[in-house]
């Protein structure tokens, strides 16, 4: 797996390049990780990046669009404003967590 | 110093498009439809959804909700969890579908997997729209009153062909 560096750190990224070490992550590579993708970091995206970092820890894996509404208390209309077309993954991305494994 | 690795997310303006039509009202055949459907819109393609024949239950108020599952005719269903058959002389007995319909919503449920109309309000809210077919509609007799207030409209089959031109379909 490459290592690449991001605001000035060293992080492990998949071939996507999507982090894979929870711990590398941390605000300032997420404003880079965001701006790589068009992204323009707001409060409203950032309740969604903070509700993603605590849920993966209490689960393990990566909080789908529908429990970013159900749990994270963002509807999914919003989410298609905030990161368009693809917000699941967008999300994951700049969180620096894996892609969400649910269907749904 | 390091390459930049980002991921593609696709071009902004994608023209993909997918069309599918939900033919079927029992509850396991409701939703292949729509789970495509929340997925295709997930990655930021274009979907429309019509709804025909049985599927017409899906957007009917009065009927959305009560969608069931019968495993009589079908052989491929087997207990929960297990390899097991239940003969199919037994399947037409009184309350067969009552229970095979919890079942089935309680394993959806699990899965974190909205019931049918949520399911539909998500789509809708990701973007989605839906069609309710004309035939179907005069079949049941039944008008945009009784339907989902997000349905776009009653329309022909061949307005739905012509709307879905170049677009990837499904029928289902």
């Amino acid at each position: 797996m490459p290592v690449i560096e991001v605001a000035g750190k060293q992080v492990n990224v998949n071939e996507e390049g999507f982090l894979t070490k929870y711990d590398e992550w941390n605000e300032e590579i997420a404003k880079v990780l965001a701006k790589q993708i068009d992204i323009e970091l707001t409060d409203a995206h950032w309740k969604i990046i903070k509700f993603l970092r605590e849920d993966f820890k209490t689960e393990g894996e990566t909080a789908t669009s529908r429990r970013v509404q159900t749990v994270g208390g963002v509807p999914v209309k919003d989410q298609f404003a905030l990161f368009p077309k693809k917000p699941a993954k967008k999300m994951a991305y700049i969180a620096g967590l894996p892609k969400p494994k649910g269907c749904v | 110093m390091t390459p930049e690795i980002v991921p593609n997310f696709g071009s902004e303006n994608t023209d993909r498009k997918l069309a599918i039509i939900c033919s079927k009202g029992n509850l396991d055949m409701a939703y292949p439809g729509l789970i495509l459907a929340n997925a295709a819109l997930g990655e930021g393609v274009e979907t429309l959804i019509f709804f025909t024949f049985w599927g017409f239950d899906m957007i009917t108020k009065s009927r959305m909700n009560d969608l069931q599952f019968s495993p009589a005719g079908n052989t491929a269903m087997h207990l929960p969890g297990s390899d097991m058959h239940i003969p199919q002389a037994m399947m037409p007995a009184p309350g067969m579908t009552a229970v095979a319909t919890r079942m089935l919503k309680k394993s959806i449920a699990d899965l974190d997997v909205p019931e049918v109309p949520d399911f539909l309000d998500q789509i809708v809210a990701a973007g989605g729209h839906l069609w309710a077919c004309r035939m179907s509609a005069d079949m049941n007799k039944l008008t945009m009153n009784e339907l989902r207030d997000d349905v776009e409209g009653i329309i022909s089959a061949s307005d739905f062909i012509e709307m879905t031109d170049g677009a990837q379909l499904l029928f289902i």
